[in-house]
């Protein structure tokens, strides 16, 4: 006898088998795979890295070749930030963004798993380099003219069709980000009520619909110089290689709020919810989310202080770049605001986003020494940036990720991971990732410069490396123990079962069963405030005390439904759920193949013609399937 | 390893930290570092100091039922948050920006040293091309930069394949070296560097393979000493005569090495005579020279080979002439001389008696 909680924690609702997964055009089912894909890829980079650290673990250890550490440090920065970081926040996104606005799905289903087939294909493509002669290595950033350099190896070639690929899928599951936040809101669900991590998520959409654009170029005109003599990036025919650096970083920059903002958004809604208090500041914080966002795009040539911009320019980069300090210290000063006076569980999810709160603050201040210019100087291109970057992309961001992943995984699977594995997880984490990129400012002040397979004795840099490759061995037993809690709780049904609501939570997705039915909602919901959920179960007394109101604390909530003629409102029959398509997975696919083409020209051309024959069926199959109604 | 042994082990010599700047721009520099470092840790302080105490102070406590109350934000404190940022960011701008202006300023006038740079995969060449010898040959150089003290010294650089970065920490920051442009560092240096303990540098911008051996050392003279370097440096070796006990030598260096090396040596009838090929790209209109590999006139006066990698002796020469690409990453089977591409020394096939006579040789040109 199974109860149905328990059976619907054992059964994703939909269909079944791989075919279901291949055709689905479920946003939870995206993000989900999203998330399996980006956690799969995320110990890969991680192995990488782990490569990487042991290499350096003393002087002149020759445990990778030059040929090969510049390969895992190229594919470790482009797997961390294209296919673990921007995917693990487009989990979050595809999963919570249409039920946070209590909608039913994306705006475009389709386009959305369109985006996430493609996602996947390219980053199998970048990876079949591995076995194909080498992976890309000229590191993530690609600087012209090494990256035009040395033709007839195609590393770099899988390199930049792999992230135009990607990019294609950023814009696409950006632009169905953008139409679900303004069109798919529930009634009522006002743009200042919708939860910061929407808010972040609609920021981050469009900084990526502004800035790949500028890194699609780029790579085209890249793509060109090496395959058909373009000379874009060519100085001896009259080209210039430091065009590629502004065309990269005014992408790069913007990308890397990309990466960080969605975490903000998750801190933004687990601080509130573990300290029983509203977020402080809600539309301060929301309002530095974007000001972060614009300001994003002023900065660019902060990764070029020391290209050779004139003084004025670099005084105007390195101003606008302490500009962005201030937004981001108003967040810090609201994530301190919302527990200031609460009443603060230390669960694992809270413990992640407090040590993000702390990490970043770190990671921000040494960003500041970044904008003082001639401080800058010295620490550009060394082991401080590396550190620097760590502090706000792994720190930060990735604590934050894992926070969400605590945080939510009651809402995917019904069960909650478990506390003590994941405290453990937790300290190893913070303690390790500090003893790995703390000592890396301390080396890159003292002249490391990063990149480099190996380095001498005797400049003093031998004893940090240890302890940083030591730090490097501490994270990956920390993940493990992850790894091992998530498939102890979910793949194994040993993690406790909570019900819907296990944290008491705030927004819509706690007001739905756990995991959430296919349609989200039988009804769809009309919010009235911001946090309607806590709203409807708690009320303020007149000190401002929240006071549990009566009707809602013993048991089955009462969301108030939409009422009225509009068909959207009514459970059962009326529901439109779109059907499921192989066709997005298909034009992905000839995407891909086409990709794969331009890698091996002349003969690749072949390859192009069969990828454009695929891509096309797709998209014409896509869009002359009939419509067929569930339910 | 007796692989490792080879590298030019430094210690004894100066370390290559920012921290301890041993010139006026590098003070700068690092006394705003010390001014941003000393808010940011006061900031970090206070804002670890207010998370602590309200995770502590607001935990839960058991038995505890009651709820917090409900606060919604305060404007007054998100503007104080505001001017706080404000104020210390304005307080690092005003000096950044003077320091700025201070350290890109180029130094002008009769007395300043002027250096061109040209960056090399994976490699430096120097050219001072105010030091002239009575032929009309420039000081050149290699890896090894020599300078005299207190004395301002312009370098002016450009990159013959693609971006490296030049960098000194002890004495300014770094600079990239772009293909197609110039840039412009300046360096002073305070005292003289006691002999044999070169100030480090190295590459600071990915330049492929041989990126982390892209190294340099900078040794700081009295003015008399470097007049004395700069007199021994723009002398010419000398050739060996037909019959000698060096002629085995000469007969595989200038079948081979003057390939890509050049070499200024005065022959038997006292000739000067310049062997292997001369080579220049132009950018921004200044002539830089574009060697194949470095002048090897005066090799052994120089400490290390290899870019500053490798301590210089005849064993260890031996062993990289045997087989460069054992000692250094390399990739010299995509060189195409005529095209201008050079990616590092090929196996030149030599037996080691050849080896060991063009050791002998080299060892003469001090």
């Amino acid at each position: 006898m199974t109860t149905t909680a328990e059976q619907q924690a054992i059964r994703s609702p939909g269909g079944r088998g791989v075919w279901a997964w291949i055709t689905t055009v479920d946003h939870k089912r995206i993000g989900l795979l999203y998330a399996v894909t980006a956690a799969t890829f995320f110990f890969i980079g991680g192995i990488e890295a782990l490569l990487v650290r042991t290499q350096l673990f003393g002087p002149n250890l020759e445990v990778l070749s030059a040929e090969a550490y510049n390969q895992l440090f190229t594919m470790h920065g482009l797997t961390m930030v294209f296919l673990v970081v921007m995917p693990i926040a487009a989990a979050f996104t595809n999963y919570f963004l249409p039920i946070l606005l209590g909608a039913r799905d994306v705006a475009f289903p389709r386009l959305n798993a369109f985006s996430y087939w493609l996602f996947l294909f390219s980053g199998l493509l970048i990876y079949s380099s591995f076995v194909l002669g080498g992976a890309p290595d000229g590191a993530w950033v690609g600087y012209a003219p090494l990256s035009s350099q040395l033709t007839e190896v195609v590393r770099m070639d899988f390199w930049s069709i792999g992230l135009q690929m990607l990019g294609v899928a950023s814009i696409a599951s950006s632009a169905n980000f953008i139409a679900t936040a303004f069109t798919m809101r529930a009634p009522g669900m006002t743009m200042l009520r919708m939860p910061v991590f929407a808010w972040m998520s609609l920021v981050v959409a469009f900084l990526l619909i502004f800035s790949l654009p500028s890194v699609a170029i780029g790579l085209f005109q890249l793509f060109l110089d090496r395959n058909f003599g373009g000379l874009f990036y060519a100085a001896e025919a009259g080209g210039d290689p430091l065009l590629w650096q502004h065309l990269f970083w005014i992408f790069g920059h913007p990308e890397v709020y990309v990466l960080v903002l969605p975490a903000m958004g998750i801190v933004s809604e687990v601080l509130p919810t573990f300290a029983r208090k509203p977020l402080f500041g809600y539309p301060f914080v929301v309002f530095a989310g974007a000001a972060i966002g614009f300001v994003g795009f002023g900065v660019w040539s902060h990764h070029m202080f020391t290209s050779g911009m004139g003084p004025i320019a670099e005084a105007g980069f390195g101003v606008a770049t302490m500009i962005i300090a201030i937004p981001t210290g108003v967040k810090i000063f609201n994530w301190i605001g919302t527990i200031w006076g609460g009443k603060i569980k230390f669960n694992t999810p809270m413990l992640f986003s407090l040590a993000f709160v702390a990490m970043f603050v770190i990671g921000g201040l040494s960003g500041v020494t970044h904008a003082v210019v001639p401080s800058d100087t010295q620490q550009h291109d060394t082991y401080y940036v590396v550190a620097h970057f760590h502090y706000v992309l792994f720190g930060g961001a990735i604590f934050g990720y894992v926070s969400g992943v605590y945080y939510w995984f009651p809402k995917w699977t019904g069960r909650l991971l478990d506390e003590r594995l994941g405290k453990i997880h937790f300290w190893l984490a913070l303690i390790g990732f500090n003893l790995t990129f703390g000592p890396m400012h301390i080396l890159g002040l003292n002249g490391m410069p990063r990149r480099t397979y190996r380095y001498p004795e005797g400049l003093g840099w031998a004893n940090w490396n240890a302890v940083a490759t030591i730090g490097a061995y501490t994270i990956l037993a920390a993940f493990l123990i992850f790894a091992w809690n998530i498939i102890r709780t979910h793949f194994l049904a040993k993690g406790e079962l909570v019900g819907n609501d296990p944290w008491d939570g705030r927004t819509l997705e706690w007001s739905i069963s756990s995991p959430p039915p296919v349609h989200n909602f039988d009804e769809i919901p009309v919010v009235h405030a911001l946090d309607d959920f806590w709203h409807q179960k708690y009320a303020e007394d007149e000190e401002g005390r929240a006071v549990r109101m009566p009707e809602v604390a013993g048991g089955a909530l009462t969301v108030e439904k939409q009422t009225g003629g509009d068909d959207e409102g009514h459970g059962g029959e009326d529901m439109h759920m779109p059907s499921p398509s192989y066709y997005p997975a298909l034009a992905a696919l000839g995407i891909v193949i086409m990709g794969a083409g331009l890698i091996y020209l002349p003969w690749g051309f072949i390859a192009v013609g069969i990828g454009v024959a695929i891509m096309m069926w797709g998209l014409f199959g896509w869009s002359l399937e009939p419509v067929t109604k569930e339910h | 390893m007796p692989f490792a042994a080879i590298l030019a082990a430094c210690s004894g010599s100066g370390s290559q930290t920012a921290l301890e700047p041993q010139g006026p721009i590098g003070r700068d520099i690092d006394g705003l570092w010390d001014l941003v470092l000393m808010l940011a840790t006061g900031v970090f302080i206070f804002v670890m100091l207010l998370l602590v105490w309200a995770m502590w102070r607001y935990r839960e406590r058991p038995g505890d039922l009651s709820e917090p109350k409900q606060i919604h934000g305060n404007p007054v404190i998100e503007l104080g948050g505001v001017v706080f940022s404000v104020v210390l960011l304005t307080i690092i701008t005003i000096p950044t920006v003077r320091s700025l202006l201070d350290i890109r300023s180029e130094p002008v006038g009769p007395d300043v040293l002027q250096i061109q740079v040209t960056g090399h995969q994976w490699w430096w060449e120097f050219e001072y091309i105010n030091e002239i010898a009575p032929d009309g040959r420039t000081l050149i150089t290699a890896n090894e930069l020599h300078i005299p003290a207190g004395v301002s010294v312009n370098l002016t650089m450009t990159s013959a394949d693609v971006i490296h970065s030049f960098w000194v920490p002890a004495l300014n920051g770094k600079r990239d070296v772009v293909p197609g442009r110039t840039s412009k560092l300046t360096l002073i240096a305070d005292e003289p560097t006691p002999d044999g303990e070169p100030i480090p540098g190295q590459c600071a911008e990915f330049c492929g393979l041989a990126h982390a051996d892209m190294r340099i050392k900078l040794h700081v003279h009295t003015a008399a000493d470097y007049a004395t370097w700069v007199q021994e440096q723009l002398a010419p070796s000398v050739q060996p005569a037909g019959g000698s006990a060096l002629e085995g030598g000469w007969l595989t260096f200038s079948a081979l090495c003057t390939t890509c090396h050049q070499v200024t040596l005065e022959d038997i009838e006292g000739e000067l005579v310049t062997y292997g090929p001369e080579r220049h790209i132009v950018a921004n209109d200044i002539t830089f020279r574009s060697s194949f590999g470095p002048n090897l006139t005066h090799l052994f006066s120089r400490g290390t080979f290899g870019s500053g990698t490798f301590t210089l002796d005849a064993d260890h020469l031996s062993e990289w002439i045997d087989n460069p690409q054992k000692l250094k990453p390399m990739d010299p089977d995509r060189n195409d001389l005529a095209e201008g591409f050079v990616y590092g020394m090929p196996d030149l096939g030599l037996d080691p008696v050849e080896i060991a006579e063009v050791v002998a040789l080299l060892e003469t040109w001090r």
